[in-house]
């Protein structure tokens, strides 16, 4: 049992004063202190966290009404950025880079009076699916410390298991929210393509990037995602929210059509998983879901056409980090482009080096129309067929990861075999649909993921559904 | 393509790099035999294009002394960077 109550009970309780946003928040820190062998948190916030805590107390004694995070700790992964707060993406080229303004999603749940106690590790720059690529340390599942958490919001997804903070943020470009979450028996939520603002995270993938909540419960992901949400002048690929917001869900299973993807069930996902997927469908179909199975024929290889995309924006974005303007700089160079080379070359760890140097090569001409435009060619089919599928059903379902967590070092060797790990979760991303993981049972101990997607832009309903889900699985 | 990346690999890291580009490389192969004719490249997912804004000033209240302490070598309010043309 959780030792935090759901979100809006706290909002309230901090509201009529019967509980101290300093004490929420020296409970969290309390908390994170005592984890702290989990490697879940990179840097607390603590001074920040207490004058915002001691202000909200202030304000509701004051008679003021704050909003519906009322002294809500979260911690959010550090490639966010918090005003005032170290932002290092777990890189060395960002060591020592303290944001010199905000990210909108922190912004908003600030402004609703979250309280922002911590850091969370992730792989660098979020590329990965373990937090072993981070540049400072590897996080530690909550369920078997000798296991990885998954990644990259590895240790958001680890901080709410270990009851750090109410709920976490991550960022989601090939399944960095659901694949943790999955792993580490969290609610994982990746809204609609541009549903969040991006502005003040670290770039890593541009078109595929989104940010979203990992909670314990659908209603905190809901009630968080709803502050986060609405277009942002700031990105110009955000849009608007629902017009009834995501606060207040309407459940209901009966009578949802529910497309189980063939693809996603297949030999590649182990045996166990596989039956506790299935046992989901089960009970979703006992309470008067409809049934069907989908085959989307381009799933395969939409992990092929994410490893050429990926790098390729990866590429891109990384250009920025030269060693002049932020970050680490090289101090023996006596030119310019000798100390691009070598502040980069010093600050990069290995995967950085790696999707750059990919990224690099598919999109050189040359090989630009072989690899690039093939990719973002097949991508468009993915779309057509995922637009297909969401017309004859108002769900598509599937596991979230092939297996349960896996061991510490076992992939680290292989970045082929890492990057396999995210062969479920990274068509939601090429597509923009949101998708959500939820803990659906375990095997031999380790938590397992449910996951469901739905059409863009239909983030309500299917939050909805999972809401009602949650409750048959419990 | 470490030189266009502008990075610089140890002798080691090259070769690591270049036994494991190759297998990710023969991997994402699989797409050339994937059947598109008729389809465009995707360039955005959710139709927005060409989004812009009024050109205008926005004054968000960020002072120029803060964003510059970041910067690795200042002078003079200007980031400094080495010479350009050796």
């Amino acid at each position: 049992m959780s030792s935090w109550a759901p979100i809006t009970q706290i909002a309230t309780d901090v509201q009529s004063g019967s509980v101290k946003a300093r004490a929420l928040v020296e409970q969290s820190l309390k908390t994170i202190d005592d984890q702290k062998d989990f490697n879940a948190v990179i840097v607390t916030l603590e001074a920040r966290a207490l004058e915002r805590a001691d202000t909200i107390d202030a304000q509701i004694a004051a008679g003021e009404t704050v909003g519906r995070l009322a002294g809500v700790p979260f911690i959010a992964k550090d490639n966010f950025l918090v005003f005032g707060a170290d932002t290092t993406a777990a890189s060395n080229i960002l060591k020592g880079f303290r944001a010199p303004y905000q990210a909108t999603a922190i912004e908003r749940l600030e402004a609703a009076g979250a309280i922002c106690v911590a850091k969370a590790n992730l792989d660098a720059f979020a590329h990965g699916s373990s937090t072993e690529n981070s540049d400072f340390m590897t996080t530690k599942n909550p369920h078997d410390p000798t296991r990885v958490p998954g990644g990259s919001s590895g240790g958001s997804a680890a901080a709410v298991v270990l009851d750090m903070a109410p709920f976490a943020l991550g960022t989601d470009t090939g399944g960095s929210i659901r694949l943790p979450a999955s792993y580490c028996g969290a609610v994982g939520y990746k809204p609609t393509y541009g549903l969040v603002s991006r502005s003040g995270v670290v770039a890593m993938a541009s078109s595929t990037d989104v940010i979203g909540p990992l909670t314990r419960t659908v209603t905190d992901a809901a009630l968080v995602l709803d502050i986060m949400a609405g277009h942002d002048q700031k990105d110009g690929t955000s849009i608007e929210k629902d017009s009834q917001g995501y606060a207040t869900l309407t459940p209901g299973i009966a009578g949802q059509k529910v497309g189980v993807i063939k693809e996603y069930m297949a030999e590649g996902v182990a045996p166990g998983v596989r039956m506790q997927i299935q046992q989901a469908i089960d009970a979703m179909q006992a309470a008067g879901a409809e049934i069907v199975e989908l085959s989307l024929p381009s799933l395969p290889v939409a992990l092929a056409v994410y490893y050429i995309i990926c790098p390729a924006e990866v590429s891109s974005n990384l250009s920025r980090y030269d060693g002049q303007r932020f970050g680490c700089s090289s101090e023996t160079a006596t030119d310019l482009t000798t100390s691009y080379t070598q502040s980069r070359s010093i600050g990069f760890g290995k995967e950085a080096k790696r999707r750059i140097m990919i990224g690099t090569y598919v999109l050189s001409s040359g090989y630009y129309d072989a690899y690039y435009k093939q990719a973002q060619t097949v991508r468009t089919k993915l779309i057509n067929e995922f637009n297909e599928a969401l017309e004859q059903v108002d769900f598509l379902v599937g596991p979230t990861a092939p297996d349960v967590a896996f061991k510490i070092g076992q992939n680290i060797d292989d970045p082929l075999q890492m990057y396999l790990t995210d062969i479920l979760t990274v068509a939601a991303n090429l597509v923009g649909v949101p998708s959500i993981s939820l803990p659906a049972g375990n095997v031999d101990g380790l938590p397992v993921g449910l996951q469901i997607m739905a059409a863009q832009r239909a983030d309500r309903s299917l939050l909805s559904f999972a809401k009602s889900l949650e409750e048959l699985l419990l | 393509m470490a030189n266009l990346a502008r990075l610089e690999l140890s002798e080691a890291e090259i070769v690591e790099f270049t036994e494991e580009m190759s297998s990710i490389l023969k991997y994402v192969e699989i797409l050339q035999d994937v059947d598109v004719s008729g389809l465009k490249p995707t360039n955005q997912v959710t139709g927005l294009e060409n989004v812009t804004r009024a050109d205008e000033i926005i004054d968000y209240g960020y002072q120029t002394s803060d964003l510059l302490k970041n910067v690795p070598s200042v002078e003079a309010s200007q980031i400094k960077v080495q010479r350009m043309i050796v």
